[in-house]
């Protein structure tokens, strides 16, 4: 047994590890399983969803190999271990990059298929599952199922987004988007209430690939800043910065304590005074700012923090946020920084799936266990009220009810579970 | 232009191994030739390496038996015909229950083979053609296990004494050439080889940092290293540890 737990550090169980090496000798080994199992990948996922105490976890980096790659069409088939950095840094030279990215590229394909992950694009490209064309997934009685958008596209709506709960994905076929270059134009541009937020987000949907958004928790105001980037190839006009002066605008947003508030409030003024600034920046201190700060979870302390990251339709959107935002600026207890950003008008493909239309907000809390739970209550409701939904990937605690409410094809998703793998997560909120 | 390298991997299905494969590949395209026992496992294998460095040569050689004399000099005399291999990495290897060892006679020689003895046949057949091309690195990978025998795993580490001892009587031999013989010696590393052991939850170093590290000690043409490179000092220390004490510690 061992003591695992997942990037929240809430708490560390003993579990029955189970290491898969290979696809053959995974369908072995999840079959022989005697308890319940869950894949965990790289338990990059904030809660306990990854979780199983007392059974058994199948660790899947061991799938780390690439199956085909076609140069000239973009189609990448890999194991479900692989993780998105190697992707990146293998196709982004040879003018390919992967459609959808989060904000961590140190996640497996399979942890990225089965939360069904959104990146900062998501009003053009959606989620990660809109770019699967086939998977393989293996079920706990033995059975091999292989499914995509055209072949037993009902497996594939369970398993994209299906939170591991439907068997192991040992391997994915991926559609890569084509990119110019690694560069990306990237402009922030502060912003002092959501009415601006909204304008900039709204304005940006049409030039921009990407963007995403800093809001200040502390002021209960809404000020914030706003980063957009568009992929582009490198041009003399805009020269690429050094990471350290990137540093202020890219705010480490988890780190809770004075540095990050003194780095955002820098960045802030300075930026308002000339309004905002445009770089040339390299997609991974773009996509990914926290990759570099090894362990940054750890800052929180023994007791572990939650993320709170919620989405609303756009039309409570502006009032459901700003009363969250009041809600956690008289609490004193979340993050300084939360991130804030749209979500384009798409229907999810996975009937898990949590991306919707609307605008998501994330933001972290020190495990303070009572006035957490309290303020996480008053958020709840907010959520509730505005039919909103939480994000399994980053939960520990949501109630039952608010998971029902939220994701109204559970009843469908039901049929195609596997009895064979549960999780903390699934007990929690299914029952099983 | 300058010849491509040409590297030999025998094991070449280890997670080690493998590791320092596409290493070697990210620097630059190769002519690889993987040598192992079972040909699907090692088209896993080559498949990834492909498609990480598609400009490469990649070949694979089954060898069913690992401990057949003559069909591992048949191997590497085919191998030199063509042109001089310019590195190779012998890595195969099989960590054994002590305790089997112990009960089972077979098991017990069958660990001595294929940690001890194999690896051996293999570095002469190799050492054999490189002498005479005088040019070409062999690196073998025994262990920080074959420092000093100990009750957990005396078996598994005699094999890799084997190795130690045998790579320093090589590297006597080939001292005026021009051949570089390395000896390799991973601590506890995070492979399948040693899943049972981080199941439990031992703490390993990453197959990442000790390729690194091997791949970093064949260009500057090392004679020994041991990987982490804490493990120089930590061995330094138990091998010293006179035997009264050491024999009343269980490690
Ligand atoms: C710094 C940081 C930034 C992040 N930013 C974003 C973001 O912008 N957008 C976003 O959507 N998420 C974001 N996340 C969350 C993260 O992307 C997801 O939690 C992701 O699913 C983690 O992948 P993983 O490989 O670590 O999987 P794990 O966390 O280990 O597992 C996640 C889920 O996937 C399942 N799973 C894993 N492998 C398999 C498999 N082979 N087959 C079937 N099921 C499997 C597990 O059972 C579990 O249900 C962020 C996380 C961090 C730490
Ligand atoms: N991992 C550690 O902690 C550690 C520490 C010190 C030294 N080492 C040494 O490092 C080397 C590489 O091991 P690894 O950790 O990378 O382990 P691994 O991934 O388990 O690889 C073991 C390799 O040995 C091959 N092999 C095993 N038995 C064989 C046999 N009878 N005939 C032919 N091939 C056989 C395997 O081939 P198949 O794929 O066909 O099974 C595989 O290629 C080994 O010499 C090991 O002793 C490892």
């Amino acid at each position: 047994m061992r003591k695992v737990s997942s990037w929240g550090r809430l708490n560390a169980h003993p579990h029955h590890v189970m290491h898969l090496n290979s696809p053959v000798q995974a369908e072995q080994i999840i079959h022989d399983t005697p308890t319940t199992g869950i894949p965990y990948g790289m338990g990059r996922s904030y809660g306990d969803v990854c979780l199983n105490p007392q059974g058994t976890l199948w660790m899947t980096t061991g799938l780390d190999h690439f199956i085909a790659f076609d140069h000239n069409s973009g189609r990448l088939v890999c194991e479900a271990g692989v993780l998105l950095k190697d992707i990146q840094r293998l196709v982004i030279p040879k003018g390919w990059i992967l459609p959808v990215t989060p904000g961590t590229q140190l996640i497996t394909v399979g942890g990225a298929i089965a939360n069904d992950v959104h990146g900062k694009n998501h009003h053009i490209h959606g989620s990660f599952g809109d770019h699967i064309k086939q998977l393989s997934i293996i079920r706990t009685n033995g059975e091999v199922i292989e499914c995509g958008p055209e072949d037993n596209p009902d497996w594939f709506a369970a398993t994209v987004g299906g939170l591991g709960l439907t068997g192991v994905i040992t391997k994915a076929e991926i559609q890569l988007s084509p990119v110019s270059s690694p560069w990306i134009d990237s402009e922030t541009i502060p912003y002092t209430n959501l009415d601006e937020f909204f304008e900039l987000s709204d304005s940006s949907e049409a030039d921009w690939d990407h963007s995403v958004s800093w809001v200040d928790c502390i002021s209960g105001g809404g000020r914030g800043l706003f980063i957009r980037g568009k992929h582009t190839p490198k041009s003399d006009k805009l020269e690429p910065k050094t990471s350290q002066l990137t540093m202020p605008i890219t705010p480490p947003f988890s780190l809770v304590n004075k540095l990050s508030l003194r780095a955002f409030n820098m960045a802030y003024y300075h930026l308002k005074k000339c309004r905002s600034t445009r770089e040339l920046i390299h997609y991974e201190p773009f996509f990914y700012p926290l990759d570099n700060l090894h362990e940054w979870n750890r800052m929180y302390g023994p007791k572990g923090f939650f993320q709170y990251q919620c989405v609303v339709p756009r039309q409570y959107g502006q009032d459901a946020i700003q009363s969250m935002l009041k809600e956690i600026s008289a609490s004193g207890n979340g993050s300084f920084l939360a991130v804030l950003k749209t979500f384009g008008d798409r229907q999810p493909l996975g009937m898990l799936s949590f991306p919707q239309p609307g605008v998501t907000l994330a933001l972290d809390f020190p495990n303070k266990g009572k006035d957490t739970e309290n303020l996480f209550s008053r958020l709840d409701a907010i959520v509730t009220e505005a039919n909103g939904r939480l994000y399994p990937a980053k939960d520990a605690r949501m109630p039952r009810e608010l998971f029902e409410a939220g994701y109204p094809r559970l009843s469908e998703f039901i049929k195609y579970r596997d009895l064979g793998i549960s999780s903390s997560l699934s007990r929690r909120l299914i029952g099983s | 232009m300058q010849d491509r390298k040409r590297i030999a991997i025998i094991g070449a299905t280890s997670a080690i191994a493998e590791h320092c494969a596409r290493l070697w590949l990210l620097k630059e395209p190769s002519d690889l030739i993987l040598v192992g026992r079972n040909s699907k496992r090692m088209e896993r294998v080559a498949t990834d390496l492909y498609i990480r460095s598609q400009e490469s040569n990649i070949q694979i050689i089954e060898q069913p038996d690992f401990s057949a004399p003559d069909a591992i000099s048949f191997t590497v005399e085919e191998l030199f015909k063509k042109k001089p291999i310019d590195i190779v990495l012998i890595a195969h290897g099989s960590l054994p229950e002590q305790h089997v060892c112990q009960d089972d006679l077979h098991t017990c020689r069958a660990a001595l083979d294929i940690n001890g003895v194999s690896p051996v046949l293999f570095a002469e057949a190799f050492a054999k053609n490189m002498e005479k091309a005088n040019h070409g690195t062999i690196a073998l990978i025994s262990s920080v296990a074959g420092d000093r025998g100990r009750q957990s795993n005396y078996v598994y580490g005699a094999a890799k004494g084997l190795v130690s001892r045998y790579t320093q009587g090589l590297q006597h031999r080939l001292a005026s050439s021009n051949v570089n013989i390395l000896l390799i010696k991973p601590g506890p590393t995070d492979t399948p080889m040693t899943s049972h052991l981080k199941a439990d939850g031992a703490s390993l170093a990453s197959s990442e940092l000790v390729a690194e590290n091997i791949v970093n000690a064949v260009a500057s043409r090392k004679k020994c290293v041991y990987t982490p490179s804490k493990w120089f000092y930590i061995m330094l220390i138990i091998r010293h540890i006179p035997s009264f004490i050491f024999n009343k510690i269980r490690i």
